[in-house]
């Protein structure tokens, strides 16, 4: 068991080890030319991250809760499997993208190495066992969005959502960062082990000031009401391509955050902070399903339906029962699976100079392109959570888990505003199957890329039908 | 017993549907009979679940119990009882003739006009079919699917108003079902409704799953006074979407009230049955004069509807009524029976209208009374079928429309004559709206040259509305094959309904 001199005990490390040599390795093709070769960096980017999933399965398969590098590091189930599908949806996004970075000249490697370096952040988050670890991880992640969203140097939208974004994700990891050092201040400890345990014997007002702050971060990370500000901007102003990555491996890196800190680490003083994720996930499912109905841009039509799911995942982890957990990772997976086709779907719809993101310009696409409309169709319904399709499975395992815990009013809620959300998404089936094409005709995607957004979709549809296999992972990880 | 006979009939005509779809809408021949064979051969699955149902026994029949969400307790758990049944082979036999009846009038992307109506209807027999309510709601939430994309796409001008209304109306009735029901399971520990059924609840709790059930089941039904999306809904709808609307959709209304609130929660049932009766006599009042004075054909049959459906909540509800007033049970059989008959009978004549200003609006293109007059000169064998069903519709004797009015009145009698009376005006306010709409319609002297020029029916219209006919007059003259097939069944939600589910200790 001595690969290259690595010592034994960082096998479970493997995911990140491998993914940062990958980053490398593509940083130094770019550079002696490999650049110049059409697809040759995302080609080699996916078959990285593709040989990532072998490697983890078959050496970092880490099942027991292993603590590592002088605990600053876990490895566990729970990260084993965020991580596999971390490297299987940061795949997909980066096929998808491809035919749209091509159309815009951004075929710079640094791109993808970038994309590797966010991803590694999301997987140093969840293998974080110390205050330390999570704030390297959610900084790592964010630098890397940053540098992302202007990628395309020419945009002035970009430029300005990326700015947004760094100024306001500055003031998120300072909030973090401040929170920190009062809950370090208070117990001498960054290790989330132990860290519940000792914060208990702090005084009240220090321990409630030092997690508001953290919970203020959270929020932030997740584009949370009243930190949602930067989400409309960015998720329209960055590439769309870029805009999908937010969406989905993004995400998995705040499900991360908020799972190692408050689940684990502050899972002794649940009393403390699950009010105040209450509070953040009824405003964002408030504000996002209602602000989203007034919204003409799909973009920034998914970033607010992207707040009212957040509100929903933010709800599973306010029941501060294992139920909720399950029910928010099992969300989270659902979530990341069907919004990497709608913006999938999107990107392929676009072509040089026509950026197809304006919702009326779906307008008519059933009869121009009728399995992509079929494939939205399933999509936006799975949004909506309507049955057959998972994202139906996924509120259910929510409301579920808030009624187990008591939290009556706050199903109800949830139910009544994600109706009022199901209006935007019924209004994409509205413009596409209702409404005569309009004379901007969207791209024609080709087979290969037409093959994975069918498979894709259809695990939306499987899983629906199907939903045991992943209800029955997510239940295992949250023991 | 065939296994598997109820997952055949629910699955068929979904993969069927499929199959249509990707015949695509060039090949609209193949996907017309791909339909057609589809919806005939579900409807010959259907003859052995006929034949082989035992009428002597309340026990669910052709169960089907396979594990589907274990990690929720959930099962893929069919079968079906004397109350079920019926409305299982409503729907099959109703599919038909929406098949038929879009077979030359169609245009418009076919495979998909005849794919969205199969799927709907394994989605719609699957609501029937299911015992575990996670399934039965798996079903009631996916059937919106198909109809939304029905009326968006063929309907009339107003469609994308009446099918967002439609969706969104019946969505947020449906997601406090499913809060009720995940509330109910957290109790019972499994999804399945027989469970859920012998679960002992409090008062307080079983009043607010009362109201979370009613909130669904009467935005379906509809009752007064969330009944205004169906007015929309069907004037937008094509001819076939209506047909399904008002015969199928509006019964599982009428359907979880039986299966779920009145069993699920007797005693509130009990406690609140004032509401729901008056609420049924205001439907059936007041919505009958506001058919009276409609000007658009299918506006008068819809809210008509709304009406016949006041008969069926006001039959289910009746019960603790009769009980209060006579301290027996006695009798209060027919007011369940008049409410299932009249779900089956409603079905068949409002289906069968429907066809009936489909096969006009097809000829003339307009819906509104007053551009008809005199359609009896040109169209005879129209004009036969349409009086006979108009005639079922304001509850002639001798045909279905009679039967489950007259068992309901019968039962509110018992009740209070008061009750009788107000329910008993149908009969003569039906006749007035469904007379006045023939007479302007049918007779008098031909109204204008459209009328002039029209012609009969043809071959495939007459197969269409005379096989109806025949069923509303089999019901009618001869019931007993109907009343026997779910005697026991509502015999058994009787019992289930006069046990209180208050816990002991409570009582």
């Amino acid at each position: 068991m001595n690969l290259l001199g690595m010592p034994a005990n960082a096998w479970p490390a493997i995911p990140e080890i491998w993914l940062a040599l990958s980053a490398c390795v593509i940083l130094m093709v770019d550079v002696y030319g490999g650049g110049k070769r059409r697809g040759l960096i995302a080609t080699i980017t996916m078959l990285a991250l593709l040989l990532g999933v072998v490697l983890s399965s078959n050496f970092g398969m880490v099942l027991q809760h292993t603590v590592l590098f002088n605990g600053l590091y876990v490895a566990d189930a729970l990260g084993t499997f965020v991580k596999l599908a971390g490297f299987v949806a940061m795949a997909t996004a980066i096929y998808y993208s491809q035919d749209y970075l091509e159309q815009r000249d951004m075929v710079g490697g640094e791109y993808y190495v970038l994309c590797l370096t966010g991803l590694l952040g999301v997987f140093v988050l969840i293998s974080a066992n110390s205050l330390l670890t999570v704030y390297l991880g959610i900084e790592l992640l964010s630098l890397s969005l940053y540098a992302l969203v202007a990628f395309d140097r020419d945009s002035g939208t970009a430029a300005e959502a990326a700015i947004k974004y760094f100024v306001l994700g500055a003031i998120g990891s300072g909030a973090l960062l401040y929170g920190m050092s009062m809950l370090y201040g208070l117990t001498g400890t960054l290790d989330l082990d132990t860290l519940s345990a000792v914060v208990r014997h702090g005084p009240d007002g220090a321990v409630i000031i030092g997690i508001a702050f953290v919970v203020a971060a959270i929020a932030f990370k997740f584009g949370a009401v009243p930190f949602h500000m930067w989400v409309p901007d960015v998720y329209q102003g960055a590439p769309t391509s870029v805009t999908l990555f937010i969406a989905t491996v993004s995400n998995l890196g705040s499900f991360a955050l908020i799972a190692r800190l408050l689940a684990h680490g502050l899972a002794g003083l649940p009393e403390y902070w699950t009010q105040m994720i209450m509070a953040v996930a009824v405003m964002s499912l408030a504000l996002g399903n209602v602000v989203a109905i007034a919204q003409t841009n799909i973009k920034r039509l998914l970033a607010y339906s992207a707040i009212a799911n957040a509100g929903f995942v933010l709800l599973g982890f306010a029941t501060g029962q294992s139920a909720g957990y399950q029910a928010a990772l099992n969300f989270t997976i659902a979530y990341v699976l069907t919004t990497l086709a709608s913006f999938g779907l999107v990107l392929m719809l676009s072509r040089r100079g026509f950026e197809h993101d304006e919702i009326a310009d779906f307008k008519g696409l059933s009869t121009r392109d009728p399995m992509l409309a079929a494939l939205m169709l399933v999509l936006m319904f799975s949004t909506a959570g309507v049955p057959p399709f998972v994202g139906f499975w996924a509120k259910l395992w929510i409301i579920q888990a808030l009624l187990g815990s008591g939290h009556i009013w706050a199903a109800v809620f949830a139910v009544v505003v994600s109706v009022v959300g199901a209006f935007y998404y019924l209004r994409v089936v509205w413009y596409m199957y209702f409404e005569a094409a309009g004379d901007r005709p969207p791209a024609a995607p080709r087979w290969r890329m037409r093959l994975i957004l069918l498979i894709n979709t259809l695990a939306v549809a499987a899983l629906g039908l199907l939903p045991n296999a992943l209800l029955d992972i997510c239940q295992r990880l949250f023991p | 017993m065939h296994p598997g006979l109820l997952s055949v009939v629910i699955w068929l005509p979904i993969l069927g549907g499929i199959a249509t779809l990707s015949a695509g809408d060039t090949r609209a021949q193949l996907a017309r009979w791909l339909a057609l064979a589809t919806s005939l051969l579900t409807l010959a699955a259907c003859v052995p679940l006929y034949l082989q149902f035992a009428n002597g026994t309340a026990n669910f029949q052709f169960i089907e119990r396979a594990e589907w969400i274990p990690a929720l307790h959930s099962q893929y758990y069919l079968g079906v009882d004397g109350i079920s049944l019926p409305l299982i082979l409503l729907t099959v036999f109703m599919t038909v003739p929406v098949i038929i009846a879009g077979w030359s009038v169609v245009e418009k992307r076919p495979a998909q006009y005849y794919a969205a109506f199969l799927i709907m209807e394994g989605l719609m027999i699957g609501v029937f079919a299911a015992l575990d309510s996670l399934l039965f709601y798996f079903f009631w939430e996916a059937m919106l699917i198909p109809m939304f994309v029905i009326i968006g796409i063929w309907g009339g001008p107003r469609r994308v108003y009446a099918t967002l209304k439609f969706f969104l109306y019946t969505f947020l009735g449906s997601v406090l079902m499913l809060v009720a029901l995940v509330y109910l399971y957290l109790k019972a520990g499994n999804y399945s409704i027989a469970s859920m059924q012998q679960l002992p609840l409090t008062l307080i709790e079983q009043r607010w799953l009362f109201l979370a059930f009613l909130v669904a089941f009467a935005v379906k039904v509809p009752m007064w006074p969330v009944h205004t999306w169906l007015p929309d809904a069907h004037v937008e709808a094509p001819t076939g979407g209506s047909v399904i609307l008002a015969a199928i959709m509006l019964k599982m209304g009428g359907y979880g009230l039986l299966r779920f609130s009145l069993p699920i929660t007797p005693d509130a049932s009990h406690e609140l049955d004032w509401l729901m009766v008056s609420l049924s006599l205001i439907a059936i009042v007041y919505i009958a004069f506001v058919a009276l004075v409609q000007q658009d054909m299918k506006k008068l049959v819809a809210y008509s509807s709304i009406a016949h459906m006041g008969f069926v909540t006001l039959g289910a509800f009746l019960v603790f009524f009769i009980l209060s007033a006579t301290g027996t049970t006695k009798g209060a059989v027919n007011g369940l029976d008049g409410a299932v008959v009249q779900m089956i009978s409603h079905g068949l004549i409002s289906g069968a209208m429907f066809l009936c200003i489909g096969v006009l609006y097809d000829r003339m293109h307009t819906r509104e009374i007053s551009a008809y007059g005199g359609v009896v000169n040109v169209m005879p064998k129209f004009a036969a079928l349409m009086v006979l069903f108009a005639l079922a519709n304001s509850g002639l004797p001798g045909t279905s429309g009679f039967i489950g009015e007259f068992l309901v009145i019968l039962a509110s009698f018992r009740a209070s004559f008061w009750f009788a009376l107000l329910a008993g005006t149908i009969l003569v306010l039906g006749a007035a709206y469904n007379l006045w709409l023939v007479k302007r319609v049918i007779f008098g002297p031909v109204a204008n040259d459209k009328v002039a020029a029209l012609q009969d029916l043809n071959a495939r219209e007459f197969l269409v509305l005379g096989a109806l006919a025949l069923a509303v007059l089999l019901i009618g003259i001869w019931p007993a094959p109907l009343l026997n097939m779910m005697e026991v069944s509502v015999q058994h939600l009787l019992q289930q309904l006069v046990a209180s589910k208050i816990p002991m200790s409570l009582q």
